[in-house]
């Protein structure tokens, strides 16, 4: 029997759950995005994190405390198998004073609790040690040398190009409407390019995870927008910091976090503002919101950067779930519906658990489940030009001119990789940049807007006017002069 | 891996490049190579399609791509080889081997290698961001040379209602050009209370096209879903700060952003140059010549120039430092003396001299003034002037008998 | 009577100008150092000219336009109906500097020239620098 299984939402948990439904020979799986790619909600905009798990209370948020741990430890073959970058890094969470050092204490506790491997707590002096930029009124340090940073939007395009060569079938620019349920069971989901046929409906849709779930008739949370701002840096520019640093948590948010990408850029954030219920794309960034970023990155670290000197800053809203916790559930009326909702910090940790937790999930609703004999379980990256050893790049430009076409002189991206990107699916100036890095270094795309244009219109067979930045009505040019 | 030597080599195919090796070959350096990123040499000037260019050192007024021309045949009449689409991210310095520059281009992997190098990569734009811009962050926000480039050499119009980030001469030269093309341009906001432009362009480019200037105000934030959709404007105090109160939303579908420039000294700053924090170009002596010796720099890098012929003097000046450099000539003093920026003054280049040779010193004035005095202050020395402009760099011939008289420092300062 | 101020823009002096006018004729100026701004001052008011830097559309060249200028000033007046008498036309690669694209525009007495060589394109792949 095959089941016809639509996800909707193409973020970090929605294409950890298609890649993990493709395992399995009963599955047909489509996923329902409404954006014009992957991953453009919440998943490409937040700080990146790996957490270790010390942070989520087992009594009050079960999942979290459960899924964070797992899906922590799944990331090591995860990356290596899907060629996505990350850095065990680890983290320091900072104590300035006696009710830090209290929390610190909670924190380990905690994670011992949810089988947290290697935590310790470390004195000021050895903190600094570790990293030489924390700041000079740090007394102690909780060390979690399990904690990573990843590339969250690199993450969700390498899950879907697996599960897509996995044989799912990803439908973009399709906004879900409705879950559609008759006599007590799911049959599909109505979208604004029409029905579709679903027996088992996954609710992956991020922000709007709640409105999703009630058109089903599950109404019992709801999720409200929280806005974190970030401030990111250019990788030359110094001082930086080579872990992340966390000041000791809040109830609503981990705080101010400044951490080192994969990339070597320095990133600053997040703040934690509660926005209108109803602003769920409200992602504007604010004068208040990245001054208290600043505010609060500045008592973690001994020197940051001059502030203007940040090459960009934005925000990500974060989907708060009202009880707290994530929302990972198969329901028995309507039969079919799972839902995978209030995915909030630690989300981007969870995702490969939660897709695990929803596969278990299904086989106790009594769906029958057995894995493929042939699944493909990796993928290969696009090759970044700027990393291949020195030796190597020789060879790729005499096998392939255009490798020797830097088309992104601040990130070295080169005409093959943007081509590449663009056969891969790419079709907005935003998605190449996603997938190739260029558009993301000092000048913000300055030079090679017009490179990216010219490729996107060339290899599109479109004219340049017809090239979206990153989506409906985002145009990059009006038309031609004449 | 491919090497390649020569006696010379220029990163930078602009103006300062073009002169730069051209002066190189004319001085009788053997091999001489241009490297230069794009698919032509001409730098900046290939879309810079106004008038304006080489009124000193041609006395003819050409437009960009006229100048750039000029100067191009003189590349390849003199024999200079000249290298496109070349990438270069790397330079390595070995004591007793000279310079090696990584090149990536369509031939693959280079290695080249030369005594000297001179470059002159000019520079980026500052950016929204770095202009301290908040909110939405949509299609339509462009910084100027972008801007210039999709139209001025893509032919594509980058928006219809557009509005304008800064006064000086690129924002109001790019305002005239969107006006002649079709576009409107609905105000050009400046956060000082003078426009930085010449006086010339205020009236040729707003006043001709009854573009509004907004002095002493300032653009927040940008709103916009997909593609830009306003603005909102506020007035601001004397020390820039927002007027609370003062905020308006402007409509429009473009912002472009002509913030300034900042010298691209990238590959300098992974090679430990030091750089100078007020140009934000390389700290030079006399010779134009870098903190990494035999490594000299010229043009928009060194110093955003407001005349392409300083530029071209600039690049010029480097090319006579390479042949003194190989003719045993550059003598390097044990200690140099320091040009220092004083009383209202923003920066002076070349920073360090010797005393011992006549020297063209450039700088600019921190505030606009009507008649003054430049005081070289340690020889009690002042050099008038009808009035000075922080958009109008100053160029300053200071002879050896007057500069041999400085013990250690001297300070130019900006007197009423 | 109107006045009129000016800043002249012949030299760095930028003098302030004050014109008075009356049905286009000048009554009188002031505030001019030199003849020269004597002069800027009275074409200013009375027929002020600009030189016209546009574009025009280019086929089978390695950029789709090119750059181009009036060879004099011409009536201020008449600058954006100079360029939309220019939107019409499209150019042949290659063209060199100095190209004449339109001889005496609106009558003007100036030509229009190409003001940057465009190179053909070899082939039909064509890609944009």
């Amino acid at each position: 029997m095959t089941y016809r299984a639509a996800i909707v939402g193409a973020g970090i948990v929605g294409s950890a759950v298609a890649r993990e439904l493709t395992r399995y020979e009963e599955f047909d799986v489509l996923i329902i995005e409404k954006e014009y790619d992957v991953g453009w909600g919440t998943s490409k905009a937040n700080t990146g994190i790996i957490h270790a798990g010390y942070d989520d209370e087992p009594e009050k948020y079960p999942r979290r405390a459960k899924l964070c741990r797992i899906g922590n430890e799944l990331w090591h073959e995860l990356s290596r198998e899907l060629q996505v970058p990350v850095e065990w890094c680890g983290a320091l969470v900072l104590a300035f004073d006696e009710r830090d050092r209290g929390v610190l204490r909670g924190l380990l506790s905690r994670g011992r609790e949810n089988k947290v491997p290697s935590l310790e707590i470390i004195e000021g002096d050895f903190c600094s040690d570790l990293e030489s930029n924390i700041s000079k009124d740090v007394v102690e340090g909780l060390w979690a040398p399990t904690s990573g940073i990843i590339t969250p939007y690199e993450a969700v395009i390498a899950l879907m190009e697996n599960a897509v060569d996995n044989g799912a079938r990803l439908h973009l620019e399709t906004l879900a409407r409705q879950i559609v349920v008759r006599d007590g069971t799911v049959v599909g989901v109505d979208t604004d390019e029409g029905f579709l046929e679903a027996d088992i409906v996954i609710n992956a849709a991020g922000m709007y995870g709640d409105r999703l779930s009630r058109t089903a008739g599950i109404s019992d949370f709801s999720i409200r927008p929280r806005k974190g701002e970030y401030l990111l840096f250019d990788r030359d520019v110094t001082p930086k910091v080579h872990m992340t640093l966390f000041h000791t948590p809040q109830p609503t948010t981990k705080g101010v976090v400044v951490t080192p990408t994969t990339e070597g850029n320095l990133l600053v954030g997040p703040n934690a503002k509660d926005v209108k219920e109803y602003e769920r794309d409200a992602t504007m960034t604010t004068r208040d919101g990245l001054d208290e970023v600043w505010e609060g990155a500045s008592r973690l670290v001994a020197k940051l950067p001059r502030r203007n000197m940040a090459m960009r800053t934005f925000a990500g809203l974060r989907p708060e779930p009202n009880h707290g916790d994530f929302i990972v559930e198969a329901y028995e009326k309507p039969e079919g519906l799972v839902n995978c909702v209030g995915t909030r910090s630690p989300g981007l940790t969870s995702a490969p658990a939660i897709a695990r937790e929803v596969v278990k999930l299904l086989k106790e609703r009594d769906f029958k489940l057995t894995m493929r004999e042939k699944w493909k379980s990796s993928r290969e990256a696009i090759r970044k030009f700027r990393l291949v050893p020195s030796q190597e790049k020789d060879g790729l430009v005499s096998s392939d001119a255009s490798y020797g076409k830097i088309a992104c002189a601040c990130e070295m991206v080169t005409e093959a990789e943007i081509k590449e990107a663009i056969k891969r699916g790419a079709r907005t100036f935003d998605s190449v940049k996603f997938r190739t890095r260029a558009g993301m270094g000092r000048c913000q795309g300055s030079f090679c807007l017009a490179k990216v244009l010219a490729l996107l219109s060339q290899e599109m067979g479109e004219p340049p006017e017809a090239i979206m930045l990153k989506g409906k009505g985002s145009n990059i040019v009006h038309g031609p002069i004449r | 891996m491919k090497e390649r030597s020569a006696g010379a080599i220029v990163i930078g195919g602009g103006p300062s490049g073009m002169a730069a090796a051209s002066s190189c070959r004319e001085g009788g350096i053997g091999e001489v190579l241009l490297v230069e990123r794009e698919g032509a040499l001409g730098g900046i000037l290939s879309q810079c399609i106004h008038p304006g260019f080489g009124v000193l050192e041609l006395k003819e007024d050409l437009t960009g791509p006229e100048f750039a021309e000029r100067l191009e045949r003189q590349v390849h009449d003199l024999g200079v080889q000249v290298l496109l689409d070349s990438y270069t991210n790397r330079l390595s310095y070995e004591k007793g081997q000279g310079i090696s520059i990584w090149c990536i281009s369509p031939r693959g992997l280079e290695v080249l290698k030369a005594p000297c190098l001179i470059y002159s990569a000019g520079c980026r734009e500052r950016h929204a961001f770095e202009a301290g811009i908040v909110g939405d962050r949509p299609s339509g926000v462009l910084t100027a040379g972008t801007a210039q480039s999709l139209m001025d050499l893509h032919g594509l119009l980058p928006g219809k209602e557009i509005v304008v980030v800064g006064s000086g001469d690129v924002g109001l030269i790019m305002s005239r050009r969107f006006a002649i093309e079709g576009a409107h341009v609905k105000a050009v906001v400046e956060i000082l209370p003078y426009s930085g432009g010449l006086t010339r362009n205020i009236a040729q480019c707003l006043e001709d096209f009854e573009i509004p200037l907004l002095l002493s105000h300032a653009v927040l934030e940008i709103r916009g879903k997909g593609r830009v959709e306003s603005v909102v404007i506020s007035k601001v105090d004397e020390m820039q700060v927002p007027i609370s109160g003062t905020e308006r939303e402007m409509k429009c579908d473009t912002v472009v952003i002509a913030a300034g420039l900042v010298p691209e000294v990238g590959l300098l700053e992974r090679a430990s140059v030091r750089i100078d924090p007020a140009t934000g170009g390389p700290v030079v002596n006399e010779f134009l010549e870098t903190s990494l010796s035999g490594v000299f720099a010229c043009g928009n890098v060194l110093v955003v120039n407001d005349l392409v012929d300083h530029a071209v003097e600039q690049g010029r000046l480097c090319a006579k430092s390479v042949k003194s450099f190989f003719d045993g000539s550059l003598q390097r003093p044990t200690t140099w003396k320091k040009a220092t920026p004083g009383k209202d003054i923003r920066y002076v280049v070349p920073h360090l001299f010797s005393g011992e040779r006549d020297n063209i010193f450039y700088t600019r004035v921190r505030s606009p003034r009507g008649r003054c005095g430049l005081l070289l202050r340690e020889l009690s020395k002042e050099v008038r002037l009808i009035g000075a402009k922080p958009s109008e760099m100053i160029r300053l011939n200071l002879k050896k008998d007057l500069l041999s008289q400085v013990k250690d420092d001297l300070t130019f300062e900006v007197h009423d | 009577m109107t006045k009129r101020s000016l800043t002249c823009i012949i030299c760095p002096m930028g003098c302030k100008i004050e014109v008075e006018l009356s049905d286009g004729k000048i009554f009188n100026i002031e505030g001019n150092a030199c003849d020269r701004g004597l002069s800027y001052a009275k074409e200013e008011c009375t027929s002020p000219k600009r030189i016209l830097t546009t574009l025009v559309r280019v086929k089978d060249g390695l950029l789709p336009v090119t750059s181009v200028k009036t060879t004099r000033p011409i009536p201020k007046a008449l600058i954006l109906s100079a360029q939309k008498e220019l939107s019409s036309i499209v150019l042949e690669a290659p063209l060199n500097i100095g190209n004449v694209v339109m001889r005496n525009i609106l009558d003007t007495g100036a030509d229009v020239i190409v003001t940057r060589s465009i190179k053909k394109v070899q082939n039909d792949s064509f890609v944009h620098p």
